[in-house]
């Protein structure tokens, strides 16, 4: 067999920001009808790198090949013109315009100065039918949903001839189901020649998608493999640079009674059917799955966020079906959302004010009727040093605090009152190895205390090595539970994808 | 600017700088103004001249507090002028005819004109609430409806001519009386202040309003009744309105539908000068206050530098522009310190 020639190669790319060295001699080599993942934490330099391939940004040394010609890319409308197309996390797409307006903003067709509307119609529903995509050109971008308009930015890329397609996190904001439609039409994109860059901190997408990855860490390659020799473990250790056991705590599981009971339930979007499950004291059960799987929609429905349309909850004994979130936190039950910014902290208040916000209705933080901010004040504190906040300071907003610090912040929320059960979804997403560490020994401390904990997640190592029972979902439905010594990367990933798929 | 350079600013600023990043625009502000108008007027730094510059104000800083409260739940309240206004004639229209039939019970006349004056500001205030926080109306149009059937409400009610007959009592307990030589106006405002200081720093429903407006979702997660908070908003704001109208009726001894129609825009103003985020969740009734204090201060000197009325409009317009800038420039530097 003989190599593929590469179509898009970066020859050893450094990118110097004022204090930063983003970019350290970094080589990348993309192949026609590949995905290539770019895998790594925070501040790795995967965007970085990602941006000098799309034209963002030029790089401080080293260079870059197209087709095995040395290229400048002039911008990012210049690496378009190339076939170089990238979809960032932010869309360029202007909302209230339709979709073939915005398929060929900037390049309208024209006919004696006026526009040609019905050409431009017909090109772009010859791309949208050519991509395979559910999608009418005369519709409003802003009447779809995010997966939906990132199909239009994708479709967008195949306005000229597409010979790189880059992607950036593209599952990070999408829900039920249209993750799996994104991964069908890279798989068609591939199968057309496209070489794919694809960056990800997700590892099941890399053995759904990838046929190779190029690890990244403090802005230097450590490693590119085939999808074959990149196992958990390797890639986890490849990207944190350190061993597994210093990453992940060993736990004393004693389940006890249980806390927390789902009984078929099926919520009125039917994102999850039929579904249930059980976490009892003194255990971290995992719920596992892909993006759109539905895992996050379970926690919500406990925590009085999602409708249901049938089945029941129970908490503690007793029948807590469709109880609101402050119901919920009374009983004793904690739900950490995915994402701090959108639905957990306040940003511009105060470490003080957001750890103590859910419980300001109870001692210690309320006497007579006013804030009892003194002991407010010793409360968080105590709660901030055990969680080695930095800074200390929890008069501080939280603008000011790094992700990682942001993020023990949102779990510093639910240990400041008793809480015997903990749902955290996606608890470590995009925070770096150190806060990582720290929050996986809070579980462990947590479970060993005797509460019980839903982790669910779609980090594949956390599931593995945090969980001593873990239900696997994939489209709504539940899989699989698996316990002890069955947690395995084999069988969890079994049961992620079609069954067809082996 | 990244932070190295942020540093380098800090490092290389002068004392007065760095004091600007800590403390904000409007104390510079006020400093600046006392300086200039005392130059410019040889009646501006005398007691008596300071004494009324703080009774004119206390009517916008009534109404500025009130305001706070929907900017820092993230809205705003265009109504406020209107609500003003239908207080004021409510207040009038209940008090004469009382006043006419039962010249001797003035006491009982004062009640209850103030109690259905106020009521039916705050009424403009409950309407207010329901539409933002139950149907989800944008405070825009919510505020902006309201305020057009209070006026039109007041006008009908009066027939656009001021309504006479409120018992002489009222103005001069209300506005003419002195205690220790400040005029009563000021205590009424001093005791809104204190209570709402003690409301926004003391008390849970201050701390969610500031929740509420800085992350509506993680307040809802954090099992606040977020629709409660807003409701509360626009009811405190329309109840402070109310209030500030019956006192300027007071002052002005008649009921007027024609009254308050600056009040929307000078009491954002007073907010946004004293450091209230347009977009929720940060601000502080003192330099609410004290923002109030500095319109009516900027106000009272052009009048005694003899700037003609028009004029003062620009002035007043460009000074709220810069102190937008300035703040944005200050929250540049601050993000980018991170200690």
């Amino acid at each position: 067999m003989t190599v593929p020639t590469p179509i898009l190669q970066a020859l050893t790319v450094s990118k110097q920001f004022p204090g930063v060295l983003a970019l350290d001699q970094v080589d990348l080599e993309l192949r026609a009808g590949e995905v290539h993942v770019l895998f790594g934490e925070n501040g790795a330099g995967k965007s970085t790198l990602i941006q000098i391939l799309a034209g963002v940004y030029s790089p401080t040394e080293g260079s870059l090949r197209f087709r095995g010609q040395p290229v400048e890319l002039q911008g990012v409308h210049h690496a378009r013109t190339l076939g170089i197309s990238s979809v960032f996390q932010e869309f360029s797409l202007v909302p209230t315009l339709t979709i073939e307006e915005n398929l060929f903003l900037g390049a309208e067709l024209t006919n004696h100065g006026f526009l040609d509307k019905t050409e431009l119609h017909r090109r772009a529903d010859d791309i949208l039918k050519q991509l395979g995509f559910p999608l009418r050109p005369r519709q409003r971008v802003q009447d779809l949903t995010r997966a939906e308009q990132q199909m239009v930015e994708i479709a967008k890329a195949f306005r000229t001839d597409l010979s790189v397609l880059i992607l950036d996190e593209p599952t990070a904001s999408l829900t039920d189901r249209e993750a799996e439609r994104l991964f069908a039409m890279i798989e068609q994109a591939k199968s057309r020649g496209v070489g794919i860059v694809y960056v990800t901190h997700r590892m099941s997408e890399i053995h759904h998608l990838a046929n190779r990855v190029t690890v990244l860490r403090d802005g230097k390659r450590v490693a590119t493999l085939d999808v074959a020799e990149a196992d958990d473990e390797r890639l986890l250790q490849l990207m944190t640079g350190r061993v597994i056991s210093q990453v992940f705590p060993k736990i004393q599981y004693r389940p006890a009674r249980s806390l927390l009971e789902v009984f078929g339930l099926t919520t009125t979007d039917y994102s999850v059917r039929d579904l249930s499950l059980a976490v009892r004291a003194g255990e971290v059960v995992g719920l596992a799955g892909l993006v759109g799987s539905g895992k996050s929609v379970v926690g919500r429905a406990c925590f009085g966020l999602e409708r249901i349309a049938s089945g029941h909850v129970t908490f503690d004994g007793r029948d807590v079906t469709g109880r609101s979130a402050r119901e919920m936190l009374d009983l004793g039950a904690f739900y950490l959302p995915p994402d701090r910014r959108e639905e957990g902290l306040v940003m511009m208040r105060s470490v003080r004010e957001n750890v103590s916000l859910p419980w300001l209705a109870a001692r210690p933080f309320t006497r007579f009727g006013f804030l009892d901010r003194g002991s407010e004040q010793s409360k968080v504190r105590d709660v901030a040093d055990r969680l080695n906040l930095q800074p200390r300071n929890i008069e501080h907003d939280l603008e000011r605090l790094s992700g990682g610090n942001q993020q023990k912040v949102l779990l510093a929320k639910g240990l400041v009152s008793t809480v015997k059960l903990f749902i955290l979804d996606e608890p470590t997403v995009g925070v770096d190895v150190g806060t990582r560490v720290a929050i996986y020994g809070f579980i462990r401390d947590l479970c060993e205390g005797g509460a019980g904990i839903l982790l669910i997640s779609s980090d594949l190592p956390e599931i593995l090595h945090l969980t001593n029972r873990t239900y696997v979902m994939y489209r709504g439905d539940l899989r699989a539970e698996l316990e002890g010594a069955q947690i395995t990367q084999d069988r969890i990933l079994a049961n992620f994808f079609e069954r067809t798929r082996g | 600017m990244d932070r190295k350079e942020a540093q380098r600013w800090v490092a290389y600023s002068t004392p007065l700088q760095r004091l600007f990043v800590r403390i904000g625009v409007l104390p510079f502000l006020l400093v600046i103004s006392l300086i200039v108008f005392t130059t410019l007027s040889a009646r501006f730094l005398t007691s008596e001249n300071l004494i009324t510059v703080a009774r004119q104000a206390t009517y916008l800083a009534i109404v500025a507090m009130g305001q706070m409260l929907a900017l820092l739940t993230g809205g705003f309240d265009l109504s406020v002028g209107k609500i003003v206004a239908i207080t004021s004639v409510i207040t009038a229209l209940t008090m004469a005819p009382l006043a006419a039939a039962h010249p001797d019970a003035t006491a009982i006349t004062l009640i209850l004109g103030i109690l259905a004056g106020v009521g039916a500001g705050t009424l403009v205030g409950v309407v207010n609430g329901i539409g933002v926080a139950i149907f989800n109306v944008s405070p825009f149009m919510m505020t902006l409806g309201t305020a057009t059937i209070s006026f039109g409400i007041a006008l009908t009610l009066t027939s656009g001519v001021p309504v006479y007959g409120i018992p002489d009592a009222f103005g001069t307990i209300f506005s003419f009386s002195r205690i220790f030589d400040i005029p009563s106006p000021v205590y009424v405002t001093a005791g809104l202040f204190i209570a709402m200081y003690i409301l926004l720093n003391w008390t849970r429903t201050g701390r969610y309003f500031y929740a509420v407006g800085g992350n509506l979702k993680a307040s809802r997660l954090s099992g606040i009744n977020t629709r409660f908070y807003l409701f509360m908003a626009y009811v405190l704001c329309g109840a402070l309105a109310a209030v500030a109208g019956a006192l300027l009726t007071a002052r002005l001894q008649t009921g007027e539908a024609n009254i308050g129609a600056s009040m929307p825009l000078d009491s954002i103003a007073a907010c946004v000068i004293g450091g209230v985020s347009l977009r929720g969740g940060i601000g502080s009734v003192g330099n609410v206050v004290l923002g109030a204090v500095f319109i009516g201060l900027i106000q009272n000197g052009m009048d005694l530098a003899q700037i003609q009325s028009y004029l003062q409009e620009v002035v007043i317009g460009v000074l709220l522009i810069l102190a937008v800038i300035a703040d944005q420039l200050r929250q540049f530097v601050m993000l980018r310190l991170k200690d």
